[in-house]
């Protein structure tokens, strides 16, 4: 006879495993998005961006191309579109062209969104080239950074791996639960003798292996093929990863812990995962929103876990320095664990 | 006076207190359902229902859809709470003594859906651990339930009866003295639903189960079960054997025609004998409930003839579960 508790780890590997849509998304899926956006921006080659051009004559020329740029910091392959303004207003609508050029007389005026980084620095590079204006530099002056965990690879992966525990959780456990208490095999499992500790301790302890696995899968990886290094403490990164995982573990079975209807689970659980995914700096820097904005959003788990996980990757960070947001991680884990299990409902 | 005068009335108190007792003992109370009332929000689901039941007893609750059924069974598995009333298997309730009837009973729900990528085997391993039991009674129960040949199957790859048959070996991997199974052949074609009877057939006779079993299939009642409790509403309209009711709550016997014009009552002869006439003039037929057809049908048949009235179909039977329900309700059972 097999203890409950070992039945029950087996079962949640058995119902993940078995699916191999399920094993692609949480596994795979990671590692190719890190295999793309890694690639996309560590081997940079000329960029290509299209200008609609109003011209006051009359000319045959569709369309012609001007190079911008120096070895050191890349060149930049400006296509003009020679079109009427209304044309390209079309144009800059779908997103064709960032930027719209029209000469009036000898003078050339640009039309564009001031909001919009591409165009700005298309309007900064158009203005030396068609102006003659002294603002491009030859590139003398930079000094390229290639030195490993200054990358932005290097940014990337550590809060992947955070993303991949938190997506691994919220979908793995909340779902996992609502789908059993809306096929009623809750309510069929604790009319047995069978403790509902055993069952929260046995999707804990089958959760937190297989998202090691997959957090491991994406860090060998990027290991490989980008040459990432673990800086810090590897024994605060395990700790870390832990109490990150006990942590959105919590979220999940708090987020789970009343629904039994799969369409408004999947509504909840996208309320809480979505703001965490676009804001918590996974892909970019937060440190781009108003002061009051990076405010909250660090006081987002998946914040404290992908800055501390980045902290440890590039930055070097031991013990010391992940004692806080651990007990952090960990402490908001047991909190929503145990209101979650109060509230939960088996029937 | 004789010396022994006197001493009959004692042989005779005896003889009654013991047969008393011993009718005690062969009629120990399993389950005892007191007052017992459930809302949902407006609806009063279960509405003050007591029931005794023996040990042994193999009872059917049969109502239509909505009758309370479900909730009057879940409320004795402890799944929910009644509102008022008390509820005691064994002498004991949940509150007090949850630990020791989730090992006495077996349950299978009205729908309960198993792991999809869990086999038969590791879905009846894994309910069994759950009762410290291992792979011989696991095997056992595949054999009871004639699921060997399918044990390495998916649950999702099984056909409606063996999946039904799987919740009904769960049910039983802890050998229950109460077994209480919701619907346990709805949606089943006769021969799975034939198969699922002989199963319980067969433990009534090896284990003396006492059974609870909610159905709207009058014959599963009729077939399986030693009492039936008829319910509609959240309360019990009847309760008894299939004799009983049928002796008690209905009396006649019934002739279902159709002919070729419509038939007023007012025109049949024997009209003494007619206990319940009724008449659809769309479908030309008609149902006729008497006191005794051996004596109404011969008069039936002459005036029938005389008239020139054309008989297209004709039936004689006796009152079945559906036509006392029917005079109950005034709906059918499965409406």
């Amino acid at each position: 006879m097999k203890h409950p508790i070992i039945l029950l780890i087996l079962t949640n590997f058995r119902e993940f495993l078995r699916q191999p849509g399920a094993v692609f998304w949480a596994v795979f899926f990671p590692v190719l998005m890190a295999g793309g956006l890694g690639m996309a921006f560590t081997q940079k080659g000329e960029l290509n961006q299209k200008i609609a051009f109003v011209g006051n004559e009359q000319t045959e020329e569709k369309s012609w191309t001007k190079k911008v740029g120096n070895e050191t910091t890349g060149f930049t392959n400006y296509e003009f579109l020679n079109v009427g303004f209304d044309e390209g207003v079309v144009l800059l609508k779908r997103g064709t062209v960032d930027l719209i050029v029209k000469k009036e007389g000898e003078k050339y005026m640009y039309h564009f969104d001031p909001l919009n980084p591409e165009a700005q620095l298309a309007y900064i590079n158009l203005t030396a080239v068609l102006n003659g204006n002294e603002t491009l530099s030859n590139g003398e002056d930079v000094v390229p950074l290639k030195e490993i965990g200054s990358r932005y690879i290097d940014f990337l992966v550590p809060g992947l791996m955070a993303m991949g525990v938190m997506m691994s959780c919220m979908w793995g456990i909340s779902y996992g639960l609502i789908e059993k208490r809306s096929k009623m095999l809750l309510r069929r499992m604790v009319a047995t003798p069978m403790k509902k500790t055993h069952f929260m301790a046995a999707l804990l302890a089958a959760r937190t292996v297989m998202s090691a696995i997959e957090a491991s899968i994406l860090v060998v990886f990027s290991w490989l093929f980008f040459d990432i290094h673990i800086e810090g403490s590897f024994s605060a990164l395990v700790v870390l990863y832990l109490s990150g995982t006990l942590a959105f573990a919590g979220i999940a079975i708090l987020t789970a812990s009343r629904t039994d209807n799969t369409y408004v689970g999947n509504g909840i659980l996208n309320a809480v995962v979505m703001p965490m995914t676009i804001l918590s700096g996974v892909f970019f820097s937060y440190h781009g929103f108003p002061d009051w904005a990076v405010s909250i959003i660090r006081l987002f788990p998946l914040t404290i876990f992908a800055d501390t996980a980045r902290a440890i990757f590039i930055e070097g960070a031991g013990w010391s320095q992940v004692v806080l947001p651990v007990g952090v991680l960990a402490g908001l884990g047991l909190v929503c664990i145990s209101v979650g299990m109060k509230v939960f409902k088996w029937y | 006076m004789p010396f022994w005068f006197g001493l009959e009335k004692v042989f005779i108190n005896c003889i009654t207190q013991s047969s008393f007792n011993l009718f005690c003992v062969m009629k120990e109370t399993q389950i005892e359902v007191s007052g017992v009332v459930k809302h949902f929000k407006d609806v009063r689901a279960v509405n003050g229902i007591d029931l005794t039941i023996y040990k042994g007893e193999f009872v059917a609750l049969l109502g239509p859809n909505g009758a309370g059924k479900t909730t009057l069974v879940e409320m004795i598995e402890g799944i929910q709470k009644p509102d008022s009333g008390e509820i005691k298997l064994k002498g004991m309730t949940w509150a007090e003594h949850a630990r020791q009837l989730h090992q006495i009973i077996g349950l299978s729900l009205q729908e309960t859906r198993f792991i999809e990528k869990l086999r038969v085997r590791e879905t009846l391993e894994l309910f069994a651990s759950f009762y410290g039991l291992g792979s011989e009674r696991v095997e056992e129960v595949l054999e009871l339930v004639n699921l060997t040949e399918k044990q390495k199957a998916f649950t999702d790859k099984l056909s409606g009866g063996q999946r039904q048959r799987m919740a009904l070996g769960i049910s039983l991997l802890n050998e229950p003295e109460i077994l209480l199974l919701d619907e346990p052949t709805t949606g089943l074609d006769p021969n799975a639903r034939r198969e699922l009877w002989d199963i319980l057939l067969n433990l009534r006779k090896r284990k003396g189960t006492t059974l609870i079993l909610t159905t709207h299939y009058m014959e599963e009642a009729a077939y399986l079960c030693d009492r039936i409790v008829i319910m509609d509403q959240g309360s019990i309209l009847a309760e008894g054997t299939l004799k009983q009711l049928l002796s008690k709550h209905v009396k006649g016997e019934v002739i279902d025609f159709s002919i070729d014009r419509p038939l007023e009552k007012e025109a049949l002869p024997g009209q003494q004998a007619i206990l319940n006439y009724t008449f659809d003039k769309d479908t030309l037929s008609g149902e006729l409930l008497v006191t005794d057809i051996v004596k109404f049908l011969p008069d039936f048949l002459l005036y029938v003839q005389k008239e020139k009235i054309r008989i297209d179909s004709l039936e004689c039977r006796k009152l079945t579960l559906d036509d006392l329900f029917t005079s109950m309700t005034g709906r059918h059972i499965n409406q």
